[in-house]
């Protein structure tokens, strides 16, 4: 991947250098129902770090608020230590369901998030062609998203959210739509683009055997009420080549201990 | 080529309901059911004498008149109705009831209230044509995608940008379809005002040759209100097509 410019200035942003993102003491209720209760967790600067759990343990809730799109009923999210209140530049979000405009071309589908800075329109198109060649779709500009299969449509979905060029990245099971190939190719490229960009991410999904094959920091939430049970940070498998990191002995350990701890919250 | 098959079938359906027109005219079915190429023959008398082209003028005004203005409101009020809980209270109920009006029996109070010339011809238009264009764009707007606006905030949109670069153009295969229908229900509009207030242009045609018996003319009067209206929905197809590409052809989440 292509950097830009705005990675200079990384090291000089903030002082609180280790956390990019640190979500305190959040708690969010719809009604009667808690969705979180009192959950806090820091996202290192640079790593990835997944939401694991197994449905209706507000992942996507967490994510949703840590994107700003909902407002938590107590506690605070920091991002960079200032506190969210809302969408924000820092930020940017691949969706499950990919969420393209289906009146648009892919390249105005990639380029929309820079159409909605104000930036001009040969600036917007020239940035977006280049992260649509970045994500292997050149010359399926002028396609529609209807006329893509769903792993090109969430890579359109993904290079939408490169080319606003955010320092956190927000994935919400980004590849839970797309099939089994697919997804081991995307999980592939994930890596790179973690080792590749200077960037954030935050990774849901509720694939046990993704969250440790993509992690650098896996979290482990609960439901019912929802919160953090665990924090695993897989040691060895950065440095492994992408095709052993499933044989290697320490993915196998991890993925049998989560299981274990998951499997009495599975109805 | 598909192009060339659906010309094909085009002309094949022509073939086959005017022929059955024909047919039936020649059996006769009715003393007042004229052959097609009688209707035919008398719709080329009146377009060379002109007649046909002045009653247009006098048709097209309320009918444009009424359209143009149920378009606009009508759009402008489904997108507040679609995106303010509190104006669909207010004001859906009263298309609701315009729509299911019998506006036959509703056309001598417009009478009473505005006469007999221009103005209740435009109501009569905008009475059969607005309501469907308010809901139908109401109702689109409400159900826009709730991940594309969600997407568009998250992207940094403004209420504006929401509003004109998603909930709209997402709206827009149903505010089409809205318009279609509103267009054709214009049109039985304005022929209706033009029986039942004071009989002028196409209306003028269709009571007066009835009156003296000339059937010819009149179904002739009718075929071509018909062919105008078509020709008019395909205008607002092509429309559609040429502002919404992609939409017209699937969604990417089908």
């Amino acid at each position: 991947m292509d950097t830009h410019p705005i990675d200079m200035t990384r090291s000089a942003t903030n002082a609180s250098a280790a956390a990019a993102v640190s979500v305190r003491g959040v708690s969010k209720n719809y009604g009667q129902v808690e969705a979180l209760r009192d959950l806090s967790l820091d996202f290192p600067r640079g790593q990835l770090t997944s939401l694991l759990g197994p449905s209706g343990c507000g992942k996507t809730t967490l994510l949703k608020i840590i994107a700003g799109l909902l407002q938590p009923t107590e506690g605070e999210v920091e991002v960079n230590g200032k506190p969210v209140t809302g969408p924000g530049p820092d930020r940017a979000f691949v969706f499950q369901d990919f969420a393209l405009l289906p009146w648009a071309t892919v390249l105005r589908n990639v380029a929309f998030g820079l159409e909605l800075r104000g930036v001009r329109i040969s600036e917007r198109e020239a940035i977006a062609e280049q992260y649509i060649r970045n994500v292997g779709l050149a010359g399926f500009e002028k396609s529609y998203p209807h006329e893509l299969s769903g792993g090109m449509r969430q890579r359109v979905g993904l290079a939408r959210a490169l080319a606003v060029d955010s320092e956190v990245l927000l994935m919400d099971e980004p590849f839970s739509a797309v099939d089994e190939q697919t997804r081991r190719k995307f999980q592939e490229d994930l890596l790179g683009l973690v080792a590749g960009e200077n960037k954030t991410f935050l990774f849901v999904t509720h694939s046990i055997e993704e969250a440790v094959y993509v992690s650098d920091q896996i979290a482990i939430l609960l439901p019912r009420p929802s919160r953090v049970s665990e924090v695993i940070r897989p040691s060895g498998l950065r440095t492994r080549n992408v095709s052993d990191i499933r044989r290697d002995p320490e993915y196998l350990d991890i993925v049998d201990r989560i299981w274990a701890s998951l499997r009495s919250y599975v109805e | 080529m598909p192009m060339s098959r659906s010309l094909v079938l085009k002309l094949l359906s022509g073939v086959i309901v005017f022929g059955a027109w024909e047919v039936a005219g020649r059996i006769p079915v009715s003393y007042a059911f004229p052959t097609f190429f009688e209707s035919m023959a008398a719709l080329v008398d009146m377009t060379v004498s002109g007649w046909i082209f002045e009653a247009y003028v006098e048709t097209l005004r309320p009918l444009i008149i009424g359209l143009l203005i149920s378009a606009f409101i009508g759009i402008a009020l489904g997108l507040w109705v679609g995106l303010s809980n509190w104006f669909d209270w207010l004001v859906s109920p009263i298309f609701i009831v315009m729509q299911a009006a019998p506006l036959a029996a509703l056309i001598p109070l417009l009478v009473m209230v505005y006469g007999i010339g221009l103005t209740s011809k435009v109501f009569v238009v905008c009475i059969m044509a607005m309501p469907v264009i308010v809901l139908n764009t109401a109702g689109a707007v409400r159900n826009a995608p709730t991940n594309l606006k969600e997407m568009g905030y998250s992207f940094l949109g403004t209420e504006q940008d929401i509003i004109l670069k998603v909930i709209i153009p997402s709206a827009s295969p149903i505010i089409f379809a809205g318009l279609r229908l509103g267009t054709s229900a214009g049109f039985i509009g304005a022929i209706l005002s033009e029986l039942k207030i004071t009989p002028t242009g196409i209306g003028d045609i269709i009571t007066y040759s009835r009156s003296i018996a000339d059937y010819p003319s009149m179904y002739a009067a009718i075929f071509s209100i018909m062919v105008l209206a078509v020709l008019f929905l395909n205008f607002l197809e092509r429309t559609e097509r040429y502002f919404f590409a992609g939409n017209v052809r699937g969604y990417a989440s089908d």
